[in-house]
């Protein structure tokens, strides 16, 4: 149901799709079954001259077996619930897969950083790709993230990956994606960070693996614009720094202005 | 009052009887009739200042950047300073001094029969102090940097650092009101408990109080027992901001999540602490305009039990993807959805006592009647949420908004409208009018499903929540969705009109209305047996109780109602 509003494009998109699924359909029968007794009651019960109402308390087994049995199975719909749960849960946020790439996210009022492990795989190199407000990913790799904050709670969202998670000043909080379909997508603060809120998104990009090495090689050599602010128009006010790269040094201004 | 009738008093009471001057009577009053009814209205004002920030925060999100009538222009700070005080207005200055603290003042002595609580003045400073935070509240909006707009939940280090939140003054002012305010609920809630438990006619047992007063009872006993952590954790945000210590502030040590966990502590058990009394006075109704017993007293009062109980343990589902130890979701997830046992236990015994009987269709009951039907949509919705991997999706998203709007709204609002016109006519000695009623009622129902039913989608869409203007997200920013915004909106608008029907009908009814007898409804419980309004000291002789207060329909009586203080017949 999720998929008809928002793209799934993340390996684990469809479970939580499916997840939702389940309970929707669990739900369902009991939202529709109670609603429509309630309703049925409600018209049959109405008052007639000269019926008087029933008169019983609701304590003997004949009686309060009308609420029991229900409810046993509403126990037992609980324990599926929770068992599909935890089967998605424990392969989302519990379990770290190999990874095949990694970056390194950072929220700070009111700006998304990323630095790109680059072709070594491993941050903190001399090959670390960094940019403002855009991701690039490679599409089919697993993915981890450090997620880090600089000042107040932010939330790493992409609702086309199915993924939300807090970011914390003074820890760094590991996860991870697997994107399995290009495109751009969005991707928003999630948690509530002050004034400039409701501007703090950014701009997700799966590539495919020629397009992510041409848009790698023209974010280092400065030719490169920025999809999210292709992405906005000239909607957005934020100045992006990837966009005005210029000349030898700019690489370290870049970097300088985000640390 | 006539003096043979003053002469029955003990004392004690007597001087109860004097004529008190306008200022005793209801400015500075130990009566618990007028404190509850100050609760109400200054509830009600409340509630129309946390109506008119919805309604302007709702325009700019259908209309963004256009100036808003009767409001002006909302910025982002302002936004944000709309949706965090809507939020906390709608809990801790409506919900709370309404449902519990207003009624639960009306109604817990004239229900168990005596003649005032056990500590009168405890009770006028409760409201005192509840009054002066409403005022630090307002005063907060004022301030240099305007009002805090940090979210209700206020998550620090955005709501204790003043160059993050911007909102120096706003942000300290803000967490004094809500700590003002939970002192006077304790005060409060100590005084309900205790006049509960000692002060009950004579022949009421246990299982003789009607439903309402114990679940006030259950939800002051949550709340002050919740409410510790939180109080301190004010303290130490109030620290934060004020005196430069680094609780919150990892820099200095600190850890932002210990305030989550404190704040959820509270808050978790708060939703229940509001939904109570609600389910409360929903009982008394739904028992009087069927004619019915409540089906399993007992099951009922014991899932409360259960409710309360579980309410504890459940916190964490609100930091599922908040840093914590992805371990422990697994246990908070198993004990959220277990939630749903007692709770489906207790709406199936609702809808059970229903069965049977002569539903007369008075608008009370079709408020209490549409409580059980939203508060459906509104537990049902909660299981996705208590789904730790669902809540990967949609934390912090319009689900969520819709999701708590669905048990919030039907809890404060429809509770509220449910219990003033079931014992308006006691409070004012008054009929409202009926068909007044009637047009409020669906005025409200149908325009609040046409509110929030639209959100759930705007949720599974991927919205996040308290973003002044989605023109910066492209996803979000669609034609489609931009329509339901404004559907949504203009439904508010809708609903809001009506109230002012609700408006003119109440008074208008307060002064003008139909002289109300004793008891208007027929029905048992003992506030049912005194002249409406009850005098001062309530009770002319204190009642004494011969049976439970659902005892309707009874067979082999002429009479479908039996008071609760009505001597059997001898045979």
């Amino acid at each position: 149901m999720i998929e008809y509003f928002v793209e799934n494009a993340s390996s684990f998109a469809g479970d939580i799709d499916n997840l939702f699924l389940v309970i929707t359909l669990i739900i369902g029968f009991w939202f529709f079954l109670t609603f429509g007794i309630l309703v049925y009651f409600i018209v049959k019960f109405r008052r007639k001259d000269g019926v008087k109402a029933k008169y019983f308390a609701g304590e003997k087994h004949s009686e309060t077996k009308w609420t029991h049995y229900p409810h046993y199975a509403v126990i037992a719909m609980d324990v599926v619930i929770i068992a599909v749960n935890i089967m998605v849960w424990v392969n989302i946020k519990q379990t770290l897969p190999p990874r095949d790439n990694l970056v390194r996210v950072i929220g700070q009022q009111w700006t998304w950083s990323f630095i790109h492990a680059g072709p070594d795989g491993e941050l903190d190199t001399p090959d670390d790709v960094a940019t403002v407000n855009d991701l690039h990913l490679k599409l089919g790799d697993t993915y981890h993230f450090e997620l880090q904050s600089r000042d107040v709670l932010h939330n790493f969202a992409v609702p086309a990956f199915r993924l939300r998670q807090d970011a914390v000043p003074g820890r760094t909080i590991s996860g991870w994606f697997k994107p399995t379909k290009t495109g751009t997508y969005d991707l928003q603060c999630a948690e509530m960070c002050g004034y400039g809120h409701g501007i703090m998104g950014a701009a997700v990009t799966v590539h495919s693996a020629e397009s992510y090495e041409t848009t790698m090689a023209q974010i280092q050599n400065g030719t490169y614009e920025s999809h999210y602010q292709k992405r906005m128009g000239t909607k957005t006010s934020l100045p992006s720094n990837t966009s005005q790269v210029d000349e030898e040094g700019s690489f370290a201004v870049l970097l300088a202005s985000i640390f | 009052m006539s003096q043979a009738a003053a002469a029955v008093q003990t004392d004690t009471h007597a001087e109860h009887h004097e004529e008190l001057s306008f200022l005793y009577k209801y400015i500075l009053p130990v009566d618990h009739k007028i404190i509850g009814m100050q609760y109400i209205f200054t509830g009600m004002i409340m509630a129309i200042i946390g109506g008119y920030f919805a309604y302007a925060f709702r325009m700019q999100l259908a209309f963004p950047g256009e100036l808003v009538p009767l409001y002006g222009l909302v910025g982002p700070g302002e936004y944000n300073m709309l949706v965090t005080n809507h939020g906390t207005i709608m809990i801790f200055w409506v919900a709370m001094p309404v449902l519990i603290a207003g009624f639960g003042n009306y109604l817990i002595p004239l229900m168990i029969g005596c003649d005032d609580m056990v500590f009168p003045r405890l009770n006028r400073l409760s409201y005192q102090i509840f009054l002066v935070s409403a005022l630090v509240l307002i005063a907060s909006f004022f301030v240099r940097g305007g009002g805090f707009g940090g979210a209700w939940t206020s998550y620090p280090p955005l709501s204790s650092v003043a160059e993050y939140s911007l909102t120096d003054w706003g942000a300290s002012l803000w967490i004094l009101a809500v700590a003002l305010e939970f002192v006077s609920f304790l005060l409060g809630g100590i005084n309900f408990v205790t006049t509960s438990m000692n002060a009950r006619a004579p022949g009421m047992k246990m299982l003789d109080i009607p439903i309402a007063v114990w679940f006030i009872v259950v939800a002051v006993i949550l709340f002050m027992a919740s409410v510790g952590p939180l109080v301190a954790g004010a303290v130490m945000l109030f620290m934060d901001q004020r005196i430069g210590t680094t609780f919150f502030l990892p820099s200095g040590g600190g850890d932002p999540l210990l305030w989550q966990h404190l704040f959820w502590f509270f808050g978790h058990p708060e939703v229940y602490v509001v939904l109570l009394p609600t389910l409360g006075i929903v009982a008394e109704i739904i028992t009087v305009f069927s004619r019915k017993k409540l089906f399993g007293y007992r099951t009922v009062l014991y899932t409360a039990f259960a409710t309360g109980g579980l309410s504890f343990v459940v916190w964490a589902h609100h930091q599922f993807i908040a840093g914590i130890d992805p371990r422990m979701a697994n246990v908070f997830t198993v004990t959220t959805v277990l939630i749903s046992i007692p709770l489906a236990e207790m709406m199936f015994s609702y809808i059970a006592t229903l069965y049977g009987g002569s539903i007369e269709l008075k608008t009370p009951m079709l408020w209490a009647l549409s409580f059980i039907a939203a508060f459906l949509i509104g537990g049902v919705t909660g299981i996705y949420l208590g789904a730790s991997a669902m809540d990967v999706y949609f934390h912090d998203s319009y689900f969520v908004l819709a999701h708590f709007h669905y048990t919030f709204f039907p809890i404060t609002i429809i509770g509220m409208f449910a219990a003033l016109t079931y014992w308006f006519p006691k409070m004012f000695g008054r009929m409202m009018n009926e068909t007044l009623g009637k047009i409020h009622f669906w005025g409200t129902f149908i325009p609040f499903n046409c509110i929030f039913l639209p959100l759930f989608f705007l949720g599974l869409a991927g919205q996040h929540r308290r973003i002044y203007n989605y023109e910066h997200f492209p996803d979000l920013a669609t034609q489609e969705l931009q329509n339901i915004r404004i559907f949504a909106t203009v439904s508010l608008v809708v609903m809001l009109i009506f109230q002012l029907v609700f408006i003119y009908n109440f008074f208008v009814s307060m002064f003008k209305g139909k002289k109300a007898p004793n008891n208007p409804w027929n029905a048992n419980t003992l506030e049912w047996t005194i002249p409406s309004p009850p005098q001062h000291g309530n009770f002319k002789d204190l009642p004494t109780v011969y049976r439970g207060p659902y005892e309707y329909s009874v067979p082999g009586r002429e009479k479908d109602y039996w008071p609760q203080n009505e001597p059997p017949e001898e045979n």
